[in-house]
């Protein structure tokens, strides 16, 4: 059963051809790392996922339903949750606010409650500053936040485009390692727009590389080895 | 020192109302990136909801006959539901399309209404005598304040804090202010698009129907183009307050009063009658100053 199966997916932006024919599937939690180049068509793969860009064809189904150019909240509400690439924080709401605004198509109140106290838990500096400004905190913390933010919708796919983008690899390694607990705890399916293929390498997890739009390279990132992934993403 | 109360009541008073129509503009832009120019028309509209549509001069009071409370909420409801009726018929259709079509579809709507109420009352102004005896004056610590003042300021610091508390201490209310600030994240978090936008146009013509009432209370005339001016004085609020700013548009409806209210008392008699113009040039100045607006806080900015 796959949680998330994308089929020979095509989007294009005023005549510029983003993606052309993107199959990917995510298995139930499994972890899925895409990289590729500046210009693949990352990004744009996520936007489509998440209903914020409309495709021009292909299928996109999550848990069995097709969510193909359907809006962001029915998306939502069908089990992804999106975490968009330049943390989008509410600046001006509090820590408190921003989680709690994502819990909105939830009827399991107390479940709400319970998780909101298990992601302050896995993310004690949002602990410490629920009642904080989230446009004051940390690049570190934001991220933190967006990602505690995500999971309050209750998702069985965690979408993240480039979680480490602007923050230090000490802080990248904390949300990679939060990320893991929560994986192994809810049975969440990940998948992570990644642009460093080193760390990628790292998570040993699967790996597809879009180059062009297209899908040029798939497996295990450690079986696939350094000097192919190389290759793939300079088209070598 | 009673010339001074006298003048803080007016700066109050002309400021509250400003404020409450600042309100307005911001909350649909807030959300949708929209200047709803029709909104000023929704003011005449539900003014003239007060009465029975007639070409004639004289005036029949229809809803304008009801008791007090009941006559409110009336006309408040029908602002919201003529608001509403835009968004559903017009600009829900024109969610896609970029910002230039939207604002000549309002102005469209705005015309539409127009000539409806020219089609009904005609187009002279009906005289209306709605509580005309809050403008008789009062007299506090010296100072000689129609009664309409106070009112104005109450029922604007009402409106401005219910609409605090729920959009604090609501669940539509969170989702509103998250929606303001990015609309699309929002969405992809869950929350419903399409409910947001009703309710804010919902607010905004209940704040139409809000500030048509205390005009004419004050003027005791309907005019079917008497929300063209405060539609600018609000929409040059939600500007100076930071476009997508609540917080700023209320003050920056504050100041607009202050300033329109200070050029008044202090202008030569023979420059008075300029005043907007000074008003709107002090405006212009302060934008090039700061095209951002002023109220925008470091916060709201996005870190990257």
């Amino acid at each position: 059963m796959y949680r998330l199966e994308i089929d020979n997916l095509h989007v294009a932006y005023g005549g510029v051809q983003a993606l052309r024919g993107v199959s990917l599937r995510v298995a139930e939690g499994e972890t899925v790392m895409v990289t590729g180049p500046n210009g693949a068509g990352k990004s744009t793969l996520m936007k489509a996922l998440a209903g914020i860009v409309k495709p021009q064809t292909g299928r996109i189904r999550l848990g069995g339903r097709d969510t193909t150019g359907q809006s962001a909240e029915r998306v939502a509400a069908a089990g992804l949750s999106m975490v968009p690439e330049g943390r989008h924080v509410f600046g001006s709401m509090s820590v408190l606010e921003n989680l709690r605004v994502a819990s909105g198509q939830r009827r399991d109140r107390s479940q709400v409650e319970a998780d909101l106290d298990y992601l302050l838990d896995v993310f004690p500096v949002l602990k410490e500053r629920t009642h904080a400004q989230a446009g004051l905190l940390s690049g570190g913390q934001q991220q933190m936040l967006v990602i505690a933010r995500a999971l309050m919708t209750a998702p069985t796919l965690l979408a993240i485009d480039e979680p480490s983008l602007g923050l230090a690899p000490k802080i990248t390694d904390q949300v990679y390692e939060s990320l893991q607990t929560m994986q192994a705890q809810r049975q969440l399916s990940l998948l992570i727009v990644e642009q460093s293929s080193a760390r990628v390498v790292m998570t040993g997890a699967r790996m597809v590389m879009l180059r062009s739009g297209q899908v040029v390279l798939e497996g295990p990132a450690r079986r696939l080895g350094a000097k192919a992934i190389q290759a793939a993403y300079f088209g070598v | 020192m009673t010339s001074v109360l006298q003048y803080l009541f007016d700066v109050l008073s002309l400021g509250s109302l400003y404020a409450l129509a600042a309100l307005g503009i911001a909350l649909i832009f807030g959300v949708m990136r929209l200047v709803n120019f029709a909104w000023g028309d929704v003011i005449a509209f539900s003014a003239f909801s007060l009465i029975v549509p007639t070409t004639d001069a004289m005036t029949t009071l229809a809803i304008g006959a009801l008791p007090a409370p009941l006559l409110v909420v009336l006309v408040l409801l029908i602002g919201a539901a003529l608001s509403i009726g835009m968004e559903l018929l017009v600009f829900r259709r024109l969610r896609h399309a970029n910002a230039a079509t939207t604002m000549v579809a309002a102005f469209a709507v705005g015309t539409v209404v127009v000539n409806v109420l020219l089609m009904m009352h005609s187009s002279r102004p009906k005289a209306i005598d709605l509580w005309s005896g809050l403008n008789a004056p009062l007299d506090l610590w010296g100072a000689r304040v129609p009664a309409l003042q106070l009112v104005t300021i109450v029922v604007a610091g009402l409106l401005l804090a219910g609409l605090v508390w729920m959009l604090r201490r609501t669940r539509i209310g969170l989702e509103m202010r998250a929606a303001a600030e990015d609309f699309d994240m929002a969405r992809m978090l869950g929350v419903r698009a399409n409910q947001v936008i009703l309710v804010a146009f919902g607010l905004s013509g209940a704040l139409a129907a809000a500030v048509g009432l205390l005009m004419l209370t004050k003027t005791g005339v309907a005019d079917i183009r008497m929300g063209g001016s405060m539609m600018l004085v609000a929409f040059v609020a939600t500007v100076i307050g930071g476009l997508g700013s609540l917080c700023g548009a209320v003050l920056a409806g504050f100041l607009m009063g202050l300033v329109s209210t200070s050029l008044q008392a202090w202008l030569p008699m023979d420059v008075r009658p300029f005043r907007d113009a000074l008003l709107y040039l002090a405006v212009i100045v302060l934008l090039v100053l700061r095209p951002g607006g002023l109220f925008v806080t470091s916060a709201a900015t996005q870190r990257v």
